[in-house]
């Protein structure tokens, strides 16, 4: 792939990526919001594509844009809560001081960034990131951090169904 | 290639948006959306630094991220759904039990 096709690609889902993450915050209603996110992942997916991820991308587009974002979907139209009160933001002096300093974290993070200087990408063979790859590293090298995932998730099942029953 | 800065740089507004978020709304499900974006950003992060050195455990961290944030999602939505029953609201500044005696 040609150095301009990237950047171009970068730029296409860049762009609409911070858009839609915006517009997670924007919507007054939650159910744009959930789409937003859902766009939102998509376009970080095609950026992963980018990274050279692409079990990591699929499995963004299938576990978050599908399983996740139908769980968020379900609660909201499960609460059926009323336009007006999803829409009122927190008071005011709140509102400022978070945006004021989420302004000053991406100021600090980004100068970080740039004194970074970044160096340059490695070479990396034709199977990085593939599904033989990244497989092969999880069941050797992080083969117990892969079993304990699977505990908790089992933790989280029984604790979903506990939490949310009729009477605790 | 795309600059290693420009991933990075991305993550770090994709961070600042979800924080933005969980600190100025008050909807408890829009605050969780949020967290999402907060842990998309750090995946974001892991899978560009990973890129960019060649080995692929950024990979397996990020898979790791999923599969929490999928834990989380489900446990977390699970007690929305509890205080709903019990207080009628889903605001985070309305739930204030620990708080008032």
């Amino acid at each position: 792939m040609g150095d301009k096709a990237e950047v171009v690609l970068f730029w296409v889902f860049a762009g609409p990526l911070i858009a839609s993450a915006a517009g997670v915050l924007m919507a007054r209603n939650p159910v744009h919001a959930a789409m937003s996110l859902v766009a939102a992942f998509f376009c970080l997916a095609g950026i992963y594509v980018l990274l050279t991820a692409h079990l990591i991308a699929f499995l963004q587009i299938i576990v978050y844009a599908g399983a996740i974002m139908v769980l968020f979907l379900f609660v909201i139209m499960l609460l059926s809560l009323s336009d007006e009160e999803l829409g009122v933001d927190r008071m005011s002096a709140m509102k400022w001081a978070g945006l004021a300093g989420g302004a000053a974290l991406l100021f600090l993070v980004v100068q970080a960034i740039a004194e970074s200087g970044g160096a340059g990408w490695q070479r990396v063979g034709a199977d990085y990131g593939t599904v033989r790859a990244v497989g092969r590293i999880l069941y050797t090298q992080y083969l117990l951090p892969f079993e304990a995932t699977s505990v908790l998730l089992l933790v989280a099942i029984v604790g979903a169904v506990v939490v949310s029953k009729k009477r605790i | 290639m795309v600059p290693v800065n420009y991933y990075l740089a991305l993550g770090a507004v994709l961070f600042t948006i979800g924080l933005a978020g969980v600190l100025v709304k008050r909807n408890a499900i829009i605050v969780f959306m949020s967290i999402e974006l907060m842990l998309n950003a750090a995946n974001l992060t892991f899978l560009a630094f990973a890129r960019q050195s060649g080995n692929l455990s950024g990979h397996a961290i990020a898979f790791f991220v999923i599969a929490v944030a999928a834990a989380e999602a489900a446990v977390g939505l699970a007690i929305i759904i509890a205080i709903y029953r019990s207080r009628g609201t889903v605001a985070v500044d309305e739930v204030t039990g620990l708080r008032d005696p």
